[in-house]
């Protein structure tokens, strides 16, 4: 055991030396790092969150408003599809979220309603990929001249899956101007979706950027009747009564529900200030389409108005003076300074399917972050040094060699936590620290073994030999099973604990190298260096 | 060589290796003791009940430093209190102008959370920055709970089935009541003096199982070994040498954890004191579950006796590992 070939010790030397290299960058500040010369590893382990200062947002997609949305969509395709059929209809109704029952005004047209009908359905997964199912199946009713078209499962699935995809890039798009390039934004689960945004200071903006879906519309205005009209009386089809976006004494609109031109148009929007007013505005310009659709809708409708809506609210509803045909406009509304800034990135950003919900939410300033660091540092150097006195008082010159393996150990778990590019937590300190102990704990069970086969008589280099090889049995079933602990920590874990299991997980599979073949690398040098390669007495 | 500077000096051997300490006679009461522990501690858990932090009860938690001076925690009490928020709980935070603020989870779902904490942050921003917000609504903290849960029992399942693989079941039974005793005592302690509970105390009681399985492979380790080497040996006394002869590595390196749990408790800040106080109480009872939980349990249960094909099998497998 004591023997090692020449390519071993090669290879045993290079790997502590890279260990200490790649470790290295991690002891000196990055401008220290960017002036080393370019053969030199320069990548350092990022600080979490909790080191650094961040923000750390969960939210949640409102699952129910992309349900609605299309629910409500299905039913006007289905209504234009059957009127394209030439095929009556007495009523369409939805039914929870996901069905419509659509009653048929002569019950025999059943069979050509159904057929009409298939056109709604789209194939899931696109048509290239589909898998031969629909998102929508179209089936007849119990009752006679009824039909259900109803949502199937995958169906929902998919529309909530692109749906957070397209959240996700939204709010990349918001969270973009806010002028930090670091955050990350990613998916979890199906309706989640995680910001980590290392050093923000201030969580408002954030919030506020992401807090509304800001979708844009504009709308025409019932010609003749008012809201309080429509509503003591009956809401004439295809018009939907709009509340104001003014706190008090907006009043109702009733507008049609079909918007003439959306925020999806929108080429442009810029916070400004109205010229002659001086009140703050958001100019905008449509794309040609958007503009075209506009300017046709202006000319028909001059000395009328129309309301700009803003999720579901108007905020204005001015009278249209002369075609705008230019495509650009103004929008005034109840706008500060500060609340037209936010819509403009909004509106540029493009609308989210849905509202977004802050689920969890963890902020850390950065002057707890340097705390949290100097602490860890300040515990990190006592608890080492606690652990290198105890080792060295317990097992003389052989302790000097577990330092030495302690401190490969402490490399090497630094050296592949930057290459696997983790992040260094707190609970990741903690671990680490952790695992020092942990490593100790192999050198312990060898030095002990060595005494008692000592005590047995034996010769010191026989005892040394069998210690290590009685030892690594013990040592691969006690770190195999810690090593267990760490992976399921790590399956399982959220946030702090996943940190602290990746390390953990890391000075484990380093402590078997460090503290058993290292130390008995040193070990077997130091027995070559005695007089004639004898010793009388094993200093353990 | 370098090799000639390294002095060469013994270590302090202090512990005295004929001392066969009766572990084995006291495996009736300790094991009685043990049972009325956890008890006990599931007693506590049922009627204290844990003091469960934002993670898993849901709320806010707000670390608020003064912006000058001393923190007038009862003038920021009084003011809290008057924003309707329910129950409001402040502390000092280890400095007298660090500040930390608790809100319960506020009725009204996931927008209620963050409507409470904009009011504190109103409240509070004149003189007061916020060091830290955690705020953590219904749906996942009913989550983190239900993870939090299944990770320990799942640690505690996988490391069973290891034990079970590599040892008997007799082994197995001792590492799962062992395992059991040390989480219920340390959520019993936790309950008792309602300490914090929250997602870093799971990653510490994960810890606490990988630790204590460690104390008590290396005692079975140790068994298995005299099992093959003293074949007529009467059990409970091969126990007892068992646990007599780890004795000190069992020692030392507690030791050497205590020495770290501890400067990370004192030094490591205030922020994961909670974790490092749950590791100090798991390492102690990790300790003393392996001598006097598992092994003793093996003297109950009876273990095979013959490993003589195992053996073989065993030190072929440990002949070829250290070679690799």
């Amino acid at each position: 055991m004591l023997q090692f070939t020449r390519w071993k010790i090669i290879a045993i030397l290079l790997t502590c030396l890279a260990g200490f290299l790649v470790a290295m960058p991690n002891f000196f500040s990055k401008e220290t790092v960017q002036s080393w010369p370019s053969f030199m590893p320069k990548k350092q382990l990022p600080l979490g969150l909790d080191l650094q200062g961040g923000a750390h947002l969960l939210l949640e997609m409102d699952q129910d408003e992309i349900k609605k949305d299309w629910i409500n969509n299905l039913r006007d395709e289905a209504r234009k599809v059957l009127r394209e059929a030439k095929i009556g209809v007495t009523g369409i109704g939805t039914q929870g979220l996901t069905q419509l029952v659509i009653k048929l005004a002569k019950p025999d047209e059943r069979e050509a309603a159904v057929k009409a009908l298939y056109k709604v359905r789209q194939p899931i997964g696109g048509a290239l990929l589909g898998t031969g199912g629909y998102d929508v199946d179209v089936a007849s009713g119990s009752d006679a001249g009824t039909i259900i078209v109803k949502e199937s499962e995958a169906g929902i699935r998919q529309r909530i899956s692109n749906a957070a995809a397209a959240s996700i890039e939204t709010v990349n798009r918001r969270v973009n101007n806010l002028g930090t390039s670091e955050s990350t934004i990613v998916r979890q689960g199906t309706d989640r979706i995680l910001i980590q945004f290392p050093g923000l200071k201030d969580t408002k903006e954030l919030k506020k950027l992401i807090g509304e879906t800001a979708k844009l519309t504009f709308h025409e205005v019932h010609p003749s009747m008012t809201a309080e009209e429509a509503k003591s009386t009956t809401i004439p089809a295809g018009y939907k009564i709009y509340p104001s976006d003014k706190s008090e004494g907006g009043g109702d609109y009733l507008l049609r529900e079909q918007p003439v031109v959306q925020g999806a148009d929108l080429a442009d929007a810029q916070p400004g200030f109205d010229s002659r007013t001086g009140e703050p505005v958001i100019n905008f310009r449509f794309n040609q389409a958007g503009a075209r659709r506009f300017a046709t809708f202006t000319k028909d409708h001059v000395g009328r108005p129309f309301a700009i809506v803003l999720d579901d609210k108007v905020l204005s509803a001015p009278v249209v003076r002369e075609p705008i045909l230019g495509g650009s406009g103004q929008i005034s509304g109840n706008f500060t300074v500060e609340s037209t800034n936010t819509l403009a990135v909004q509106l540029r950003s493009g609308s989210l399917p849905a509202k977004l919900t802050i689920v969890e939410e963890r902020t850390v300033g950065p002057s707890l972050g340097a705390d949290s660091i100097a602490d860890g540092k300040r515990a990190g150097i006592i608890g080492g040094i606690a652990v290198v006195c105890l080792t060295i008082l317990a097992y003389g010159t052989f302790g000097i060699f577990a330092c030495c393996g302690l401190v490969v150990h402490l490399m090497l778990t630094l050296a592949l936590m930057t290459l696997i590019g983790s992040t260094l937590t707190l609970p990741g300190i903690a671990g680490l620290v952790l695992g020092v102990a942990m490593a100790v704990d192999a050198n312990v069970l060898i030095y002990e073994r060595i005494r008692e086969e000592l005590r047995t008589g034996k010769t010191p280099v026989s005892a040394i030999d069998a210690g290590f090889q009685r030892a690594f049995v013990t040592i691969a079933d006690s770190q195999l099973t810690t090593l267990a602990c760490a992976l399921i920590m790590f399956w399982l874990g959220a946030g702090p604990i996943r940190g602290f299991a990746v390390t953990l997980t890391i000075g484990i599979i380093t402590s078997i190298f460090a503290s058993v073949t290292v130390v008995r690398l040193l070990i077997s040098y130091w027995l070559k260096a005695q007089p004639k390669g004898r010793i009388s007495t094993v200093p353990v | 060589m370098l090799m000639k500077f390294i002095p060469v000096f013994k270590g302090a051997d202090i512990f005295p290796h004929d001392l066969r300490l009766p572990f084995m006679k006291f495996k009736g009461p300790a094991l009685g003791l043990s049972i009325v522990a956890m008890l006990v501690s599931i007693a506590l858990c049922a009627t204290f009940g844990l003091n469960y932090g934002v993670d898993f009860k849901g709320g806010s938690l707000i670390e608020l430093k003064t912006k000058s001076g001393n923190a007038d925690i009862s003038a920021l009490r009084a003011r809290l209190n008057a924003l309707g928020l329910g129950n409001v709980q402040i502390q000092q935070f280890g400095s007298p102008d660090d500040v930390l603020v608790r809100l319960e989870e506020q009725p009204g779902g996931e927008t209620a959370q963050q409507a409470a904490l904009k009011k504190v942050t109103e409240s509070t921003s004149a003189d007061y920055t916020e060091r830290r917000v955690e705020v953590v609504g219904p749906a996942v903290s009913s989550e983190l709970r239900m993870t939090g849960f299944i990770a320990v029992a799942a640690g505690i399942l996988a490391i069973v089935a290891y034990v079970w693989f590599r040892f008997e079941w007799q082994f197995a039974v001792g590492a799962v009541v062992a395992l059991t005793h040390d989480v219920l005592l340390t959520a019993g302690i936790f309950a008792l003096f309602q300490f914090e509970f929250d997602l870093s105390t799971v990653a510490a009681l994960l810890t606490i199982l990988g630790y204590s399985v460690n104390d008590t492979v290396v005692v079975s380790d140790r068994i298995r070994e005299n099992l093959r080497k003293f074949k007529k040996m009467e059990l409970n006394e091969l126990l007892n040498l068992s646990i007599n002869e780890t004795l000190s590595r069992t020692i030392l390196t507690g030791m050497t954890a205590l020495a770290v749990l501890l400067a990370l408790y004192i030094f490591g800040g205030q922020v994961i004191r909670n974790f490092n106080l749950a590791m100090l109480l798991g390492v102690v009872i990790g300790t003393y579950s392996s001598i006097f939980i598992a092994a003793p349990l093996l003297g109950y249960l009876g273990v095979k006796r013959d490993w003589s094909d195992m053996a073989a099998k065993s030190v072929a497998a440990a002949k070829t590992k250290a070679k690799a």
